[in-house]
Order: C-alpha cells, then sequence, then structure tokens
C-alpha cells in the first residue's frame, strides 16, 4: 500500500538522522569506559585473614587512625570540628564508622599502607612537587605489616553496618559528601544543612560552609561541583564508571579513585537519582497509563476515519 | 443594521448575530479538500496540535519559572522538576514537543518541495510557511537560554556573536542584542520575553497567514492535477461523494487527520516518558558557568545542517554561507523554473535534485553534531559546497523540464 511505503521512507530517514546524531555523534565525543566492576585489580589481594580483636588495638593504637579519624560508633568523636580540620589537612577526614562496608576491603588495605598510590592522586603527590598525602603512610606497629593491615580492616567491617542496612543517604555521605554538596538534597559538606529560626544562627552555618569549601578549594584546586543534577547531566554508567577510576574519563583529575563497593556504588547511584530525578517511578507509571490511553484513541480515530471514508471511496 | 427576530433557540440566536452556521460552512463543512491526498497532508494539523501541546505545557511552566540568572536553573530542575505536582510531565511534554515540532516541520517543508505545492499560485503558502519556520526557529532559541543551563549560556554566547558579523567587528550589535558584555541577567530577561510573548504572538499571526494563503490555491494533491473545486464541489453537494475529487474538511479530511494525529501521539508520548534525552541535552543539566566552556558545543538537532554550513569555511566566508542557507530556502518558488507542479519523481531531474537536497541535509545535520575533526570536518565541507551547489544548479535543471 502506497501510504505504508511513503511512511517506510519517512520512518527510514528519521531514524537514520537520528542514529547519526544521539548515538553515533556521542560515541565519537565521549570517550567509552567499561565498567571493571569494581574489582581493583591492580591493587593486591589480601593474603592474610584478618583479627578484628588485635586490628581494634592497631586502630585505637597510638599514632594510629583515631588521632584524626572519629569512629562514633566505638564511641570516638572527630579530634576537631570539619572546618578545622579542613583548614589542617584540606578536607574532613572521614568518621570510620561505616568505612569496612562502604570501602572495598583490598582498597582499605591498600589505602592503609599508601594512600596517594590507592586513591590514584600520586600525580599530585609527585616527588618533584614536594607535596605528600595528608593521610599518613602506615608504617606498621612492629609486627607483619600485611597481618596487620589485615587486622585493622576486619576491625572496620565488624563494626560496619550490615550491607542491608547502608542506605542510600548513608553510602553516599561517606563516600562523596565530604567534597561535594548537594543543595536539592540540602546537604552541605559539612552535613544537612539544619533549618534556623534566626537568621543569625544560618549566616553563622553559611559562613562555617563556605570557610570549609575555602580550605577545600585549596586542596582540591577547585570547589567540587554539587551533585544534585549529576543523575541528569553524567547519567548513570559516566558515574559509575568515573567513581570507580576518575582518572579513566579525565586525566590528571584532582578527584580521588573512592574505592567503594559495586554495591556502594550502586546506592550511590540511587541517592543521585533521588536528588535529581526524584519522579522516575511515577514517570514510568503515568507514561503506561497514557501510552494505553492514545492507543485507544488512535483506534476510536481509525474507526471513524473509516465510517466517513466509507462513503468516499 | 441587519434585522433580527425572535429566537427560535439558543443555537439561532447566536447564529442571528454571529453567523456560525456561515463560519461552520466556509470552514468547515464546504471548505474543499482534494480526494487524492496522503498522510503527509495531515502534517498541518499535527503541527497544529503539537503547537498547542507547547502552547499548554508553556503556560503551566510559566506560572513557577522564574527568569532571573541566579534562580533560573532551580527554579527549572527544583521547583518544576521535583516540588511541582507534574512539573515533570509539563516540562518534558515542552522539551520533547519543541523537538518533534521540528521533525514535523521538515517532514512537511519536503513533502511541499516533493510535490511542487510552492508554485503555480501557492508561493505565499511556501513563504508563509518560511516564515512559520523562522519565528519558530527563533522561539527554539530563546526557549532554549530559559533553564540557564551550561548549554543555554553557551549558545546564548556563540549565537549571539554571530552578529558581529566576523570580519566587520561589529560587537556594538552584539552588545546591543545581549544588553550586556556576555550573556546576563538582560540578556535573560530580553529571551525570556520574546519566548513568552513576542515570538508566540508572531507565530499565531503567522499560522493565520498560512491558513488564510491555502484558501484561495487550494491545497495540492498527489498527482499534481488541477481540479476545477467549483465543479467537483457541486458533485459532492449532489450527493456523488464517490465521484467527486474533492471531500469536505470536516467530517471527511478531519477524521483522516485525527487518525494520523492518534498515530502522531503514540510516538510523541513514547518519546515523553520513555526516550527524552535527545530532546533535553545533558549538558544542560550543569548550571550556567561563564568560566567553564564545555567540551562541545553544539546546537539542538534542527540547527545542525545550518551550523555546518557556518562551520568549515573561515569565519566571513562561513557567515555569507550560513545567511545564504538561511534565506535560500524562501526564494524555492522562484528558482524552480518549471511550470511543472507535479510530484518529483515525474520531473527527471528534479527528481535527483529532491533526493541529493535531502541526503545532503542529513549528512550537514550529522557532520554538525560530530566533532570537526579528521575526516568529519572534510564531508562536511563537501555536504556544505554540495549544498550551496544544489542551489545554483535549480534554476539550470527546473529551466530544461520539459512541460508534462
Amino acid at each position: 500500500m502506497k501510504e505504508l511505503f511513503i511512511l517506510a521512507v519517512v520512518t527510514v530517514f528519521t531514524l537514520a538522522t537520528y542514529y547519526l546524531v544521539e548515538p553515533f555523534a556521542h560515541s565519537k565525543m565521549h570517550k567509552h569506559v567499561e565498567s571493571e566492576k569494581f574489582a581493583y585489580a591492580d591493587l593486591p589481594a589480601l593474603t592474610k585473614k584478618g583479627d578484628a580483636n588485635r586490628g581494634k588495638d592497631l586502630v585505637m593504637g597510638a599514632g594510629a587512625c583515631t588521632g584524626c579519624h572519629a569512629i562514633k560508633v566505638a564511641g570516638l568523636a572527630a579530634p576537631m570540628d570539619p572546618v578545622a580540620t579542613a583548614q589542617s589537612y584540606g578536607v574532613n577526614t572521614p568518621d570510620l564508622s561505616n568505612a569496612g562496608v562502604v570501602y572495598d576491603a583490598k582498597f582499605l588495605a591498600a589505602l592503609i599502607k599508601n594512600p596517594a598510590h590507592a586513591l590514584k592522586v600520586e600525580h599530585k603527590y609527585d616527588a618533584a612537587s614536594g607535596k605528600v598525602h595528608p593521610m599518613a603512610q602506615f608504617g606498621g606497629a612492629g609486627g607483619d605489616l600485611d597481618q596487620e593491615v589485615a587486622d585493622m580492616v576486619a576491625y572496620l567491617q565488624s563494626i560496619a553496618v550490615k550491607q542491608d542496612k547502608l542506605t542510600p543517604k548513608m553510602a553516599f555521605e561517606t563516600a562523596c559528601g565530604r567534597c561535594h554538596a548537594m543543595k536539592y538534597e540540602n546537604w552541605t559538606q559539612i552535613g544537612d544543612k539544619p533549618s534556623f529560626k534566626m537568621k543569625k544562627d544560618e549566616l553563622a552555618f553559611d559562613i562555617q560552609v563556605i570557610d570549609y569549601q575555602d580550605a577545600l578549594t585549596k586542596y582540591m584546586g577547585k570547589l567540587p561541583p554539587d551533585l544534585s543534577m549529576y543523575i541528569r547531566s553524567r547519567g548513570e554508567h559516566y558515574i559509575s564508571t568515573f567513581v570507580e577510576n576518575p582518572q579513566h574519563l579525565i586525566e590528571g583529575t584532582a578527584m580521588p579513585r573512592v574505592g567503594v563497593t559495586a554495591e556502594t556504588a550502586e546506592k550511590v547511584i540511587e541517592h543521585l537519582a533521588d536528588a535529581g530525578d526524584t519522579k522516575r517511578v511515577e514517570r514510568d507509571e503515568v507514561g503506561k497509563k497514557v501510552m494505553v490511553f492514545i492507543v485507544i484513541f488512535a483506534l476510536f480515530a481509525y474507526l471513524w476515519k473509516r465510517s466517513i471514508w466509507k462513503d468516499l471511496h | 443594521m441587519a434585522h433580527f427576530t425572535k429566537a427560535t433557540s439558543v443555537h439561532d440566536w447566536i447564529n442571528q448575530r454571529l453567523g456560525i452556521d456561515t463560519v461552520r460552512r466556509v470552514m468547515a463543512t464546504e471548505y474543499w479538500i482534494p480526494k487524492n491526498i496522503n498522510f503527509l497532508w495531515a502534517m498541518g494539523m499535527v503541527l497544529a496540535i503539537t503547537f498547542a501541546l507547547l502552547l499548554v505545557s508553556g503556560i503551566f511552566l510559566l506560572m513557577y519559572y522564574q527568569p532571573n540568572v541566579n534562580t533560573a536553573f532551580d527554579s527549572v530542575n527544583y521547583t518544576i522538576m521535583r516540588e511541582v505536582d507534574f512539573g515533570w510531565l509539563w516540562r518534558h511534554v515542552h522539551g520533547v514537543a519543541a523537538s518533534v515540532v521540528f521533525l514535523v516541520i521538515y517532514i512537511h517543508m519536503f513533502t511541499g518541495i516533493y510535490y511542487g505545492s510552492y508554485k503555480n499560485g501557492r508561493e505565499m503558502i511556501w513563504i508563509s510557511g518560511m516564515l512559520l519556520f523562522v519565528t519558530f526557529s527563533a522561539e527554539a532559541f530563546s526557549g532554549y537560554m530559559l533553564p540557564w543551563g551550561q548549554m543555554s549560556y553557551w549558545a546564548g554566547m556563540v549565537i549571539t556573536n554571530l552578529f558581529s558579523l566576523g570580519g566587520l567587528h561589529a560587537d556594538g550589535i552584539v552588545e546591543w542584542i545581549r544588553g550586556d558584555y556576555v550573556p546576563a541577567q538582560a540578556f535573560l530577561d530580553r529571551f525570556f520575553m520574546l519566548h513568552v510573548l513576542l515570538l508566540p504572538l508572531a507565530i499565531m499571526g503567522v499560522i493565520g497567514l498560512h491558513f488564510g494563503a491555502l484558501r484561495i490555491p487550494h491545497v495540492n494533491n498527489q498527482d499534481g492535477e488541477e481540479l476545477d473545486f467549483e465543479k467537483e464541489a457541486a458533485k459532492y453537494k449532489a450527493g456523488d461523494k464517490k465521484g467527486s475529487k474533492v471531500i469536505a474538511f470536516a467530517n471527511d479530511f478531519m477524521s483522516k487527520d485525527l487518525f494520523v494525529v492518534g498515530i502522531f501521539l503514540i510516538f510523541f508520548f513514547y518519546l515523553v516518558f520513555f526516550h527524552y534525552d535527545f530532546a533535553m541535552d545533558p549538558v544542560n543539566f550543569d548550571p550556567a558557568d561563564g568560566l567553564k566552556t564545555p567540551a562541545h558545543i553544539y546546537p539542538e538537532w534542527y540547527f545542525l545542517w545550518s551550523y555546518e554550513i557556518l562551520r568549515p569555511f573561515s569565519t566571513n566566508i562561513g557567515l555569507m554561507a550560513f545567511g545564504f542557507a538561511q534565506v535560500i530556502f524562501f526564494l524555492l518558488p522562484f528558482l524552480d523554473r518549471s511550470p511543472n507542479a507535479i510530484p518529483a519523481n515525474r520531473r527527471g531531474l528534479f527528481s535527483l535534485w529532491f533526493w541529493a537536497m535531502l541526503v545532503d541535509m542529513i549528512v550537514l545535520t550529522a557532520m554538525g553534531k560530530l566533532p570537526p575533526e579528521g575526516i568529519f570536518s572534510t564531508i562536511g565541507l563537501v555536504a556544505a559546497l554540495v549544498f550551496i551547489g544544489l542551489w545554483i544548479a535549480l534554476p539550470f535543471i527546473t529551466k530544461s523540464e520539459k512541460k508534462a
């Protein structure tokens, strides 16, 4: 039938244009990076079985983690407030309460031994620059270094919440929230912004945020972006592969490899979707109903057309 | 003064005062359309419906949008997308319709070119249609500024820069258009005004002109057959609907239109709910930042072909080629020297010209988006030259065309 042939011609040219302008052009414009499934293949596997009790002593021990890190679940508060910490180190030191579940075990072990290497920021801290990463390398407490590190990782895993209790928001805050604000979820780098009764109190809080951001900007070279709309501006695949290894997509970026597990990465992305694509479930539901309605409409329109045109032909 | 009698019904009361029976007859039941048409003749109705969707969704968006450089981005992405019930739906309908309307415009245009519906008295239909294309383009561009994302800002920067006219360095004109040295508050305010007031008014006016232009020459048909509309209409009114070569606008033509609209809306709403990314560039979900140029700046897909005519050349020549591309379609009825108003496939060389032009514009569109490197810039340059060459060749190949 002639009309169907014409429709086929229109469709072919439309689809050809679409293909060239969208999938094809974007494949040429943006580097495609395959996910490595958060395997961190470049880092050595853990060979020793850790002991959480020994790990606890090491983590709490003199010169180890708690000099800088809070562990709220173990009753240890941060030595300094976030702003003062950022002004000393460049960024707030993370609370280690959930580090054992958020971060990959191999990554944690490598991080304790050599932070700049595990974080893939050695280009910032090479010998020529004379700079060293603010987190000190753990040189061992006198025993077998690999065993001690495995013990510390085991301890961190033992105190962390279980994977199914880790909410998307917690995953985001632990993994991303000390550098990235998320305005649409009311998140600042120093925590949720409370609602204030007095303007003066709000301004005081804002000044703290600005002080923190100034220190962070100095540390990172520029202020890390607000992530409110990243699910729409970057998309799931980009975010996932970028988090996995930022250097793959932006060579030389100051953003460290975060070292999260695949499960945590999924939760982080869910939180980003909760901020920037809140109506996705409603959209799918309404979409299906509208499609049904419009198909029925087209069907009736066809019947009406046929009833009228039978007198014309 | 006309003589009024006591009304026998509400209909009669209104009819005596507004003549609605006459309006209905003139506009619908005795507005004659050729019978020998295909679904491409329904594109006008599809465009009218899409414009209505744009207008209605735009009115809802306008209730929450804030034309301020500090709040515009959040009023769209936070207030409309998160806070307002179904705000996301209005935005996606508006964004997708803005893109799809151009697809239909292009189909409508190439239908006109293929069937020769721009000559032998139909010149004003074509010219008013091209005016609509230009006003829709301005409407699309001004609307693209409003979310104040990265692409809004940088597309605004690049396009307004064109008005410095290259080697003439008319920077004063650029500043006059922007109201500032760079796109800023004055720029956003005036494009907001253009988008929600002046251009929609102009579009509605030109739509009226476009419809009016159809009235005297009548709609063309699939075979370019010249119909005696009065004779055929008389046949139709005498009851010989089967034998008549014309049909009434309503309900005959309308019932077919509505069916095509139904099919179109299935496609449209599929895009709105399940495949909207092509119409809402990811880069524009980053807030405008005058200190951070995006890696790739490109217009929406419907401007790519003319962008690619600008790009492969040096500044001045590029601008001239671009200017050429903007006006040349207006001149089509006069550049086509053949008296034949019949489908392209019966017009010899013109048939080749038609398909070459269509393919060339698709190639230009693709190259306009791809980064201008290596083979792509060569293909883009060749396609731009072919575009110009085809227009120069048009009068010659149509002049030698035999009278059908």
